[in-house]
């Protein structure tokens, strides 16, 4: 009945169609998210939120004390995390071409990359947590460190390899000494690209609620003492998203909007940055 | 004079040289180290539990803090079934996006479709939690699983999949989510492993009268098919290891049930519900071995992921 043309038509047809289709379900599920994010946000959202700090069940209150603990913690987590991260990186562009350590730190390094997270925050727990016996800020820098360095050596390397060997070579015909080629050249060169790396590691910690649960736990005070625990936007969100008290609710929604506008606005900084560090190639 | 002050620098030169170089393999193998260290403070943490309960914690589906009783099958289970729903929904859907976005769509669209998808992925995981647990459990408890129940409940084989009360949380709302959220993972890699597929090769199937559906079926995937496996893989990896979206919509119950509409418990969410709470040594370490378990699993998913995806960036090496 179907000549043999029109039924390849048919099928080529219906699995494009379905192609489309999964493509508007991933923008549809992106929207849903989004509005259900700015609809509920938005709601949540006042003057309180930077300025009072979390309250007690069943009163007003915001959401101050865990801004500024997030914002303390990942700057101690990116400021550790990306000098170990981009040396490590320079090791595995400049130096990596011979022996077995680059190749393997390499391979290791893109398995921490997806690793679960919460296990940071086991490790962190059972080695610094439970050897100084308090939770506290230091041990959530700490983990988030953890999850700065793989971004962080990823990018660099690959940053580090699209500057071109021509201006090494010609930094070593001036008689230049390879460390100063690579910290006054090739640094210089990619320093978007760096940036780049270390913008999106940024935005991957400051959404990262696991690895915080048992290294800085929660503190419903203020708080800027590293040494003790302190309150963090991801864990409050979490708790305050599980209480029954329906403004914590409102709350919550108000912090989960805070959190993924500075992720997202991050991640677009960190990609018109990457766009700039390619065309000037 | 002139000569030795030369001589003096180029020795400086050297040292400098062997002394940057040398800090810099230092931090590599700090990343390295990371990873040892990861790997003995989990086993040295759960060394009690593992003295304790010995192999039997795997396949013991008891978790009694009273009687310090402690098994991993529970968890275990939920973390892979959960992780499997992800896959048998997000794997099509993944690949319907690869091919939309490889084969179909014009080129002024590829951009910001591609951000788009990318954006899914920065979400952080507690957003989908929260949105899961507020938004899509409700609807999915009021419109789809009475439906689910009523229709696929009576079948038989896997009618027992899907009996029980329409509650909204459970496995399979976890499976939903975390599909959601591996979709951008997979798809963006499927995408990048679509696109070296020379396009030689694609011309002339088309050439010789090929529909677009017969190039992506008999000439893109055979030439990808490790890449593809490997996105899958890696998808996989980041299924099972999530946390927070899956504690905030799984239901968070320490019972092995056959429906899928039940609560039931992973190993992460676990970990992030009861690890600040755990007293006692055997509770603590063997929320640990839990955790040792998780990594094991993920390393040997991921490992396997990166092997293959290695391996096709070496394929095309040789080819090209």
């Amino acid at each position: 009945m179907f000549s043999i043309y029109k039924r390849r038509r048919l099928i080529n047809q219906f699995n494009l169609l379905i192609a489309a289709l999964s493509m508007a379900l991933g923008l549809l599920a992106l929207g849903w998210i989004l509005w259900t994010l700015l609809s509920f946000g938005l709601h949540g959202v006042s003057l309180d939120m930077f300025t009072k700090n979390t309250p007690p069940p069943g009163s007003q209150g915001g959401l101050l004390n865990a801004i500024v603990g997030s914002f303390l913690m990942t700057m101690i987590g990116t400021l550790i995390g990306t000098p170990i991260g981009i040396l490590a990186g320079t090791y595995l562009a400049e130096f990596g071409q011979r022996g077995w350590l680059a190749p393997t730190t390499r391979f290791i390094n893109d398995i921490l990359l997806s690793a679960p997270s919460i296990v940071i925050g086991l490790f962190i727990y059972s080695t610094v947590v439970m050897t100084s016996r308090h939770f506290s800020g230091w041990a959530g820098s700490l983990a988030l460190a953890l999850l700065v360095i793989p971004v962080v050596v990823r990018t660099t390397e690959n940053m580090l390899r699209l500057v071109p060997n021509t201006l090494r070579e010609a930094a070593a015909a001036l008689g230049a000494p390879q460390w100063k080629i690579v910290t006054m050249i090739t640094w210089r060169a990619s320093k978007a690209g760096m940036m780049t790396g270390i913008l999106l590691a940024i935005a991957r910690i400051s959404g990262e609620t696991a690895p915080l649960l048992f290294t800085a736990l929660n503190n419903q005070f203020w708080s800027t003492n590293m040494n003790a625990p302190i309150a963090n936007l991801p864990v409050v969100i979490f708790q305050m998203a599980m209480s029954p008290y329906e403004d914590w609710h409102d709350l919550a929604w108000a912090g989960a909007l805070l959190i993924t506008v500075t992720v997202l606005g991050l991640s677009i900084l960190a990609r018109v940055l990457f766009r700039q560090e390619k065309t000037s190639h | 004079m002139n000569n030795s002050t030369s001589d003096r620098r180029t020795k400086r030169f050297l040292i400098e040289d062997a002394l940057f170089k040398n800090a810099t393999r230092l931090f590599a193998f700090i990343v390295l180290a990371l990873l040892l260290s990861i790997i003995a403070s989990l086993v040295i943490g759960s060394m009690p539990s593992i003295k304790a309960f010995g192999f039997g914690f795997l396949t013991s589906d008891q978790w009694n803090p009273v009687t310090e009783e402690f098994g991993a099958l529970v968890p275990i289970t939920g973390t892979i079934v959960t992780s499997v729903i992800a896959l048998l929904i997000g794997v099509p859907i993944s690949f319907g996006i690869a091919l939309f976005l490889t084969e179909l769509s014009p080129t002024w669209l590829k951009r910001p479709l591609g951000i788009a998808i990318e954006l899914l992925a920065g979400i952080p995981s507690i957003i989908y939690g929260m949105w899961g647990l507020f938004v899509f459990a409700p609807l999915f408890a009021d419109h789809v699983q009475p439906w689910l129940i009523d229709t696929l409940g009576p079948l038989p084989i896997i009618g027992f999949l899907f009996q029980g009360i329409p509650m909204g949380i459970g496995m399979l709302t976890a499976g939903l989510i975390l599909a959601i959220m591996v979709i951008p993972f997979i798809a963006s890699v499927m995408r990048d492993v679509f696109e070296i597929v020379p396009p030689l090769l694609k011309e002339s199937a088309y050439g010789l009268g090929a529909t677009t559906w017969e190039v992506v079926r008999y000439i893109v995937l055979p030439y990808t098919k490790i890449g593809v496996v490997g996105s899958i893989m890696l998808g996989l990896g980041r299924a099972l290891g999530e946390t927070m979206a899956v504690t905030f919509v799984i239901g968070n119950a320490h019972q092995l049930s056959s429906s899928l509409m039940m609560p039931g418990n992973s190993i992460s969410s676990a970990l992030a519900n009861e690890f600040t709470e755990a007293d006692g040594i055997l509770y603590t370490s063997s929320l640990i071995e839990l955790g040792l378990i998780l990594f094991f699993i993920t390393f040997v998913v991921l490992t396997i992921s990166k092997l293959m995806l290695m391996q096709l960036s070496k394929q095309e090496g040789k080819k090209g």
